[in-house]
């Protein structure tokens, strides 16, 4: 029988399949953006009716948010991937066979995406984020530059290292629950792990939990495992830039954010809190003092993702109904504000012919359109009001003031030179004198200002049917 | 437990840290190959000895891929790939032989201390195999970092996923390990296919580029 959960991962393989062996990019693009659509729709209709938890797949309210916001990233982006797309033909930096490549690859990649999200065995989980990480270091050195090469071989060995020690965590965390459940495959299914996680053996789990923190915690970019994340997003082209930042990270933190689920069930384990906390903020210190000697846009608006990151593992690692709000709440508009400053980004880098921050300005004159998309999407990612990450890091902030003055503090100060610098680089960018070419751009700006739109409604008011279905996750979430 | 079964198990275990001891003061690239034939052969033995004691067939296939994979298919093709990109005589600075040796004994301790210490409750078996495995891949990390070539680098993360597998045959009846053991396979395939296509020589920052403008324009 097929229903939602497997269409979600069916269509992607299928779309993939059809995608590599047909040419033309005009008509594969099309195919991708319906194929996309096609299983975000399906992946909203898991609200309506709730699939069976089998041994392999699992659907619950935390994953539901988690999928419903991956394919609706995925289906924008390929919007704005095929006008990207098309004007990456046109002047030559990709030939029809790459084209042909890259769409296939984009759709094994969101396989590999909902597989981890729906897992419900801990080796499947690693196995599809495994999949999803090489799809996108494939995809990070299309270009085949000397510079998209590096970047790709340096993610590709630190991606590996990661989800290596990942591995070792999964396996002691096997070992854990063996002598508990007992052998074989019920040792590793989560639903089963949760309900006896009280008896594991704590010392185990504890250091189960730091290889996993460090492992997964290198694809989430946390400080000092990122040095992958830049590079990997200045250098591939911009459609996959907005796929890592939005999505790859996201799913990359739903593992970790699922073993701590587990160790926070067994009292005598070591609170996952603190070590998070830590490692969240010294990623937002960190990528907010980076975000002032940035002189390539897109490499700037990598260490931007590194700070929310940041910000969004502290929230969840302060733990607590409303500190867990906050983070989900903060994920979400991460991932739309951040995948439509990709696009504008994306489309600008084109218009200009370069990253360069120095050689591009006065945007507003230029190019009216994009200039003031950035500059929208630049308020809402520092944190302006009264934009939906304004509501969501005021949460944070705001919760964390109540138990824990001092790492407040140092919260707001990392939003802070963030804002900071970003403003700086914006001030250039938008403003300033016009520089480099005025060509008008063929864009397609529809999925930029929609999810700008999202996150601006959602910064005014939330709809009380989401509000309530966070709050549910939020508990799920301890 | 104590039987000839676990010495055996022991034996091959500690002989798998020991062949990456070995590896850690290569410095010919070849050699350094050599050793890591070595290494997988010597996991195949131990991943067909845990089938074997464990009356777990499924097993036999992943020392089977050990041995055919790694053990032959990988070296051969880094053979031919070194004497391709003709680094096949160049000669590595390893940073300070003693130096390394003694970093990769202090890993070992460490691996011990924590290892040992947090897995009292568990069977003797399963509890040595973790402890061995945890230093097999903190030497293979070590390899990784004391290495500018990208090929060495490769031969480093393999000896790591090798002491990975080692751990995951080692914790009796866990599901799954064929399928993570293919996956891994894969993984190692494109890295290998990578350095070929991509004539990557040393870690991120030289790229053969004069290689790549002909690659390029043979396609246009």
């Amino acid at each position: 029988m097929i229903d939602a959960l497997t269409g979600v991962l069916l269509i992607p393989v299928a779309s993939a399949a059809l995608l590599a062996i047909l040419p033309g990019y005009r008509m594969t693009a099309r195919i991708n953006v319906v194929a996309a659509l096609a299983t975000f729709l399906t992946a909203c209709s898991l609200f309506l009716i709730q699939p069976v938890t089998g041994p392999y797949l699992l659907v619950d309210d935390l994953n539901k948010v988690f999928i419903v916001l991956t394919t609706f990233v995925a289906f924008t982006t390929s919007v704005f991937s095929a006008s990207y797309i098309g004007h990456e033909i046109d002047v030559g930096r990709l030939t029809p066979t790459f084209v042909r490549f890259y769409h296939a690859m984009y759709q094994i990649m969101m396989f590999g995406m909902n597989l981890a999200l729906v897992a419900n065995n801990i080796g499947l989980m690693w196995v599809a984020i495994e999949l999803a990480t090489l799809t996108t270091v494939l995809m990070v050195g299309i270009y085949r530059t000397h510079e998209a090469l590096e970047a790709a071989w340096k993610y590709f060995i630190l991606g590996s290292v990661g989800i290596a020690l990942a591995l070792f965590g999964t396996i002691l965390v096997y070992m854990a629950a063996r002598p508990v459940i007992g052998e074989g495959l019920d040792a590793m299914v989560w639903t089963i792990l949760v309900t006896r996680a009280s008896q594991f053996d704590p010392a185990l789990l504890n250091v189960a939990f730091v290889f996993l923190l460090l492992g997964y915690g290198t694809k989430v970019g946390l400080a000092p495992l990122h040095a992958w994340l830049p590079d990997a997003h200045a250098e591939g082209p911009t459609p996959i830039s907005a796929v890592l930042s939005g999505l790859l990270l996201n799913v990359a933190l739903y593992a970790l954010l699922r073993f701590k689920m587990l160790l926070a069930l067994n009292p005598a384990a070591i609170a996952p809190g603190p070590l998070m906390v830590t490692l969240g903020l010294i990623s937002a210190l960190f990528a907010a003092f980076m975000l002032y000697r940035r002189r390539d846009i897109k490499r700037m608006f990598a260490y931007s993702s590194i700070e929310h990151m940041g910000i969004i593992v502290f929230a969840f690692g302060m733990g607590g109904a409303l500190a867990n709000f906050a983070g989900l709440l903060h994920m979400t508009m991460h991932s739309l504000t951040k995948s439509a400053i990709f696009f504008a980004v994306g489309h600008i880098a084109q218009v200009k012919g370069t990253q360069k921050i120095a050689d591009m300005g006065g945007l507003t004159v230029t190019h009216p359109v994009l200039g003031w998309g950035l500059v929208l999407g630049v308020v809402a990612i520092a944190g302006l009001p009264p934009l939906g990450i304004f509501m969501s890091e005021f949460l944070v902030v705001s919760s964390t003031f109540a138990r824990e003055p001092w790492l407040a503090t140092l919260l707001v100060l990392a939003i802070l030179i963030a804002l900071g610098g970003l403003f700086l680089r914006l001030n250039t960018i938008a403003f300033g004198e016009p520089r480099g070419p005025a060509a008008p751009a063929e864009a397609s700006y529809v999925p930029m200002f929609a999810h700008l739109a999202l996150v601006f409604t959602a910064g005014i008011y939330m709809p009380p049917a989401l509000v309530t279905g966070f709050e549910n996750v939020a508990r799920l979430l301890g | 437990m104590h039987g000839i079964e676990f010495d055996i198990a022991h034996l091959l275990a500690g002989s798998l840290v020991l062949v990456s001891f070995l590896m850690l003061y290569q410095d010919r690239l070849y050699a350094l190959l050599n050793i890591y034939a070595l290494h997988a052969a010597v996991l195949a033995l131990s991943v067909a000895w845990q089938a074997f004691i464990q009356h777990a067939p499924h097993l036999y296939l992943t020392a089977a891929i050990a041995l055919g994979f790694k053990a032959i298919i990988i070296p051969v093709a880094l053979h031919r790939i070194i004497v391709r990109l003709g680094i096949h005589r160049e000669i590595e600075t390893v940073v300070g032989v003693g130096l390394t040796m003694l970093a990769g004994i202090g890993l070992v301790a460490l691996s011990m201390v924590i290892m040992l210490r947090v897995t009292p409750g568990a069977d003797p078996l399963a509890r040595e195999d973790l402890a061995f495995a945890l230093s097999v891949v903190l030497i293979g990390l070590l390899v990784m970092v004391t290495r500018r070539n990208a090929v060495s680098q490769v031969v480093g993360f393999m000896s790591l996923e090798n002491g990975l597998v080692l751990a995951a045959t080692g914790a009796k009846g866990m599901p799954l390990v064929v399928e993570i053991s293919v996956a891994f396979s894969v993984l190692i395939a494109f890295i290998v296919i990578g350095i070929f296509l991509f004539r990557i020589r040393e870690r991120f920052d030289t790229v053969d580029m004069r290689a790549l403008d002909r690659f390029r324009g043979e396609r246009q």
